[in-house]
């Protein structure tokens, strides 16, 4: 019997309108722009910094220009977004074995998320938020 | 017996006449606690018998049923007809080239499973006299989840990852690898590492998650791939 | 079948990942505040000019900036190709080569605090 296989191509710029997970994950995918363009911004702040005290109050000033806050606000819905989805990631990728049973996946996440509020909690207190 | 009437539509290809598929709908009377499986199996009895599919267990333990069901890579023997309304739209796993009808050619994946030495390969090979290798309950907990794989292929029709870069070894072929690195028994990690650590391997994987999604309850994709 | 050089570009990733998550948000949420007008009192330049001027305090940007950078790269490049940009190797190298780039500008203007 001869082989006459169908082949079915993805497409490659539309693939994931096929599927709201894909979607989601596309969603996931397009934080990491704002992240990357925050990191720059960070590595200016601190040549900012470097370059004195008259510098960096510019900066701050400039952080101020309606551009920058829609921009800090984006950043930050991203960056909660991609801490979300990293820590509900982890129970899968470091699964915690203690005897025979498997240490629930909710019960990482869950110490994940706690650490990181702790640690943001801490964070806001030395720069004098609270 | 309650019954329902239910409209399928189902993807058609013949590789020996056709040049691409074509979508055909039939209507069948099933009875309400039916599989979609049970209704193809009917439209193929009274209706259609030409009709092309791969079954044989109709209870999720042999994994040859897979198939798209309205976009979702699904087992026809455990998706059940009440769960669905209007017409239903049945298609052959997506990524993989379609042989005839819904029947898909499972070459390449079959190939790579073969790729990550699915098998023990024992640390030190012992002469029979010496014994069994014992194993503890708590070291059988740890592959185990990963051993439950049927390969059905339903992850592969749900890896983006797959359908974009073919030669990504895949959900299951990972999996299956951990499986055997995760063993007691086992001495094969570093063989195998040599295969799922390389540029087709565990790096493709970019944790869009589908594939635990479209796992039946037994196995677990992805759980290994991030080690 | 080559060993992936892979390996060396995700296990910063991953650890970039995790730093992400755990302190960009709350950066985030510091120059976002500054941004609304009411700057906290830890980005003062003293403030900021003292911690970054300590060994610690510098490993800790540092540590944070270049990971974090590295991360971004990678995820960056993941994001191009499933929008469908097949140019691998040049989006691979432009973007991994700026993280470098910017990581060792943020270790210059660090060790001149
Ligand atoms: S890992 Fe799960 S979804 Fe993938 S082939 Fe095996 S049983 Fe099917
Ligand atoms: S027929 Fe065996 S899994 Fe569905």
């Amino acid at each position: 019997m001869s082989r006459n296989p169908l082949i079915r191509e993805v497409p490659p710029t539309s693939w994931y309108f096929r599927h709201p997970l894909y979607l989601r994950y596309m969603s996931r995918e397009i934080t990491s722009i704002f992240i990357g363009a925050y990191c720059v911004l960070l590595v200016v702040g601190l040549q900012r910094l470097a370059a004195g005290p008259a510098a960096w109050e510019g900066f701050v000033t400039a952080l101020q220009s309606p551009a920058s806050i829609v921009f800090q606000f984006l950043c930050l819905v991203a960056a909660f977004y991609h801490a979300a989805t990293w820590f509900n990631a982890t129970q899968k990728a470091m699964p915690l074995q203690i005897g025979e049973d498997f240490v629930p996946g909710n019960v990482i996440s869950g110490a994940h998320y706690a650490a990181w509020a702790v640690l943001s909690v801490v964070v806001l207190f030395f720069t004098g938020v609270f | 017996m309650k019954e329902r009437l239910v409209q399928l539509e189902v993807l058609r290809y013949n590789p020996d006449t056709d040049t691409e598929a074509r979508f055909q709908r039939y209507e069948v009377t099933c009875a309400e606690e039916w599989v979609v499986l049970d209704a193809l199996n009917k439209v193929k009895a009274d209706i259609d018998p030409t009709l092309n599919y791969r079954w044989s267990c109709h209870m999720a333990v042999c994994g040859s049923c897979g198939m798209m069901i309205n976009g979702e890579p699904k087992l026809s023997c455990h998706t059940f007809l009440r769960d669905y309304e209007g017409v239903i739209r049945v298609e052959p796993l997506v990524h993989f080239p379609v042989e005839r009808d819904l029947v898909t050619a499972p070459d390449d994946f079959m190939e790579k499973l073969k790729r990550v030495k699915p098998y023990i390969i024992p640390k030190e090979k012992k002469p029979i006299s010496e014994g069994e290798y014992k194993q503890t309950p708590a070291q059988l907990m740890k592959f185990r989840q990963y051993s439950m794989c049927i390969n059905c292929m339903l992850c592969y029709a749900a890896c983006p990852e797959y359908g974009l870069t073919p030669h990504f070894i895949g959900p299951a072929a990972l999996t299956l690898a951990h499986r055997y690195n995760q063993d007691s028994r086992d001495g094969g990690r570093k063989e195998r590492q040599e295969v799922v650590a390389t540029h087709e391997g565990v790096w493709e994987c970019t944790f869009v998650g589908a594939c635990s999604e479209s796992a039946r309850r037994t196995s677990t994709p992805r759980a290994p791939c991030s080690r | 079948m080559a060993k992936s050089h892979k390996p060396v570009v995700w296990f910063p990733f991953a650890a970039g990942g995790t730093v992400i998550a755990f302190c960009i948000p709350v950066i985030v949420l510091l120059t976002f505040l500054a941004a609304l007008g009411n700057v906290p009192a830890g980005l003062s330049y003293e403030k900021m000019h003292a911690f970054a001027g300590n060994g610690l305090g510098k490993l800790i940007i540092f540590g944070v900036v270049a990971l974090s950078l590295w991360s971004s790269a990678h995820r960056l490049r993941c994001t191009c190709y499933d929008f469908g940009i097949r140019a691998d190797t040049l989006v691979a190298t432009v973007l991994y080569i700026a993280a470098i780039v910017l990581s060792i500008a943020a270790a210059m203007f660090l060790l001149r605090i």
